[in-house]
C-alpha cells in the first residue's frame, strides 16, 4: 500500500515537473471561472479606490492533514500582496491559528519586498483574529465593518462560523469570495457567500491570479490524476460487475 | 538567508515526506515533528502578543470599535493573571469556561442558524441558476423529512428520499469534492517542496 502512494506523489512530482516545463513556453488556457475573474477585478479595484482587502486564512494547523487549503491561502495571499502592495491601504490577512498567522505576516512581508515597497510592510496586516472558530469570526467580523474594505476572501479551512463573515460582508455590500475544503462549510458557503469555491477549485486561485509556470502546471496534473481516478473507479466498478473482484 | 531558510524548508519537508514510506528515517521524521510541535507551541504565544499588539493599537488610536478590544485586553490579562494565581483546574476557572465562553459560543451558533435561514432566502436573488434551485429544494426536503412535525408524518420522505440523497447523491458528491481537494493538498505540497511557494517568505 505505502509503495502505491509513494508512487501516486512520485509520479506527481515527475508530472508537475515536466509539465512546468512546457508551460513556460505557452499560454494558459483554463475554463473560466467567474468567481476567480471577478477576484481579479476586485483586487485591481481595490488598489485603484483605495479600499482594503480583506483574506482569512481559516483555522486548520499547517500540522494537521488539514494544512493544505491554508498553504493554498498562503498563496493566494503572496499574488494579492504583490499585486496591492503600493495600493494606500494595505491588504489584512486573518487567521484562526496562531502559527498560520505568522506565516501570513511573512507572507506579506515577502510579497512587499518582491516588488521593492518592503517599507510599505506594516506588522499588524497579518493578524490572529481568536483562537477558537467562533471567536476567530467574531474577531474579523468588525474588520470588515470599521476597515474600509471593499472585498473579502475566505480561503481557508473553516467550518460553518464562515457564514459570520459571508453576511458581515454582504452588509457591507463587498465583495466575497468563499473557499473552504470543509464540506458543511462549503454547502454554507454556497447559501451565503457571493462568490463561492467548491472543492478543488481553491487551489487554483492563485494560478488564475498569474502565480506562474509551476502553479498553471499543478492544475494540469490535478486534472491527470483526477481522470486517472475516474478510470480506476470504472475499471473497478466493471470488474466488480463481471465478479472479478 | 532566504536560500538557506528555503533549502532548510525543503529538506525537512522531504525529510518528513520519506519517513512515511521508509522505516529508516521513521526517527528522524519523529524528531523533526516533535520539534515542529515544540515551535507550534511559542507561536501560539507569540499569536497571543500578535492580539495585544493589534487590540493595543487600536485602544490607543480610539478607532472604532476601541471599546471592544479594551474589553477583550482586559479580559484576556485578568483571564491570565487568574489562571496563573489559581490554576486552571481551579472551579472558578473552570466556571470561566462554562459561564462566559461556551454560552458566548453557543449564542454565536444561534446566530448562525438565522443568518443562514436569512442567506437561503436571498440565494435566488443572488443566484438566479438551477444549481442554487437544486440546493434549496434538496435543502427543505432534507428538513422536512428530520423534523418532527405536529400531526403528521411523512413517512416516504424520510423512509425513502432522505437515506437515497444522503447515502447516494450526498455522499457520491462529497467522495468527489474529497478526491478533488486531496489533489488539489497534494500538488500544493508539491509546489512548497519544489520551492515554488515559499509560506516561510523568501522572494
Amino acid at each position: 500500500m505505502n509503495l502505491i502512494e509513494l508512487g501516486l506523489v512520485v509520479f506527481a512530482a515527475i508530472l508537475l515537473f515536466a509539465i512546468s516545463l512546457t508551460k513556460r513556453k505557452s499560454p494558459p488556457n483554463w475554463r473560466v471561472i467567474p468567481a476567480l475573474t471577478k477576484l481579479s477585478h476586485a483586487v485591481d479595484l481595490s488598489v485603484e479606490d483605495g479600499t482594503r482587502l480583506f483574506i482569512a486564512l481559516g483555522r486548520a494547523s499547517l500540522l494537521t492533514s488539514r494544512g493544505g487549503a491554508p498553504l493554498a491561502g498562503l498563496g493566494l495571499l503572496r499574488r494579492i500582496a504583490e499585486r496591492t502592495s503600493l495600493s494606500d491601504r494595505p491588504p489584512v490577512a486573518v487567521a484562526g491559528e496562531s502559527s498560520l498567522a505568522l506565516l501570513a505576516q511573512d507572507t506579506l512581508q515577502a510579497g512587499y519586498q518582491a516588488m521593492g515597497a518592503g517599507d510599505l510592510y506594516q506588522p499588524t496586516s497579518g493578524r490572529v483574529s481568536g483562537l477558537t472558530p467562533f471567536s476567530a469570526a467574531a474577531g474579523a467580523m468588525p474588520i470588515i465593518r470599521d476597515e474600509n474594505v471593499s472585498a473579502s476572501m475566505l480561503v481557508g479551512d473553516f467550518g460553518v462560523e464562515a457564514a459570520l463573515l459571508a453576511d458581515a460582508a454582504e452588509r457591507e455590500n463587498s465583495f466575497l469570495l468563499g473557499a473552504s475544503t470543509d464540506l458543511a462549510s462549503q454547502a454554507a458557503l454556497f447559501a451565503s457567500a457571493q462568490e463561492p469555491l467548491i472543492g478543488e477549485e481553491l487551489f487554483a486561485a492563485s494560478a488564475y491570479l498569474d502565480a506562474g509556470a509551476l502553479h498553471s502546471a499543478s492544475l494540469t496534473v490535478q486534472d491527470v490524476l483526477r481522470w486517472l481516478i475516474i478510470l480506476a473507479l470504472l475499471a473497478g466498478s466493471v470488474l466488480k460487475l463481471i465478479g472479478l473482484i | 538567508m532566504r536560500y538557506v531558510a528555503a533549502a532548510i524548508a525543503i529538506a525537512t519537508g522531504l525529510i518528513v515526506l520519506v519517513g512515511y514510506f521508509v522505516p529508516a528515517l521513521a526517527s528522524v521524521q519523529s524528531i523533526l515533528l516533535n520539534w515542529t510541535i515544540i515551535l507550534a507551541g511559542v507561536a501560539a504565544l507569540v499569536g497571543v502578543f500578535n492580539l495585544i499588539s493589534v487590540h493595543g493599537d487600536k485602544v490607543r488610536r480610539r478607532e472604532k470599535g476601541s471599546i471592544y478590544s479594551a474589553i477583550l485586553l482586559v479580559s484576556l490579562f485578568a483571564s491570565f493573571i487568574f489562571g496563573i494565581a489559581l490554576g486552571p483546574d481551579h472551579p472558578d476557572m473552570r466556571l470561566l469556561v462554562s459561564a462566559v465562553i461556551v454560552p458566548v459560543e453557543a449564542t454565536l451558533m444561534a446566530l448562525l442558524t438565522v443568518t443562514l435561514l436569512y442567506a437561503s432566502i436571498r440565494l435566488l436573488r443572488r443566484r438566479n441558476d438551477l444549481m442554487s434551485i437544486v440546493f434549496l429544494l434538496t435543502a427543505v426536503l432534507m428538513l422536512a423529512a428530520s423534523a418532527t412535525l405536529p400531526f403528521i408524518e411523512i413517512s416516504p420522505l424520510n423512509d425513502l428520499v432522505r437515506p437515497w440523497i444522503q447515502n447516494v447523491l450526498a455522499l457520491g458528491g462529497a467522495r468527489g469534492i474529497l478526491i478533488g481537494v486531496a489533489l488539489g493538498t497534494l500538488t500544493t505540497g508539491l509546489r512548497v517542496l519544489f520551492g515554488a511557494d515559499r509560506p516561510y517568505g523568501g522572494k
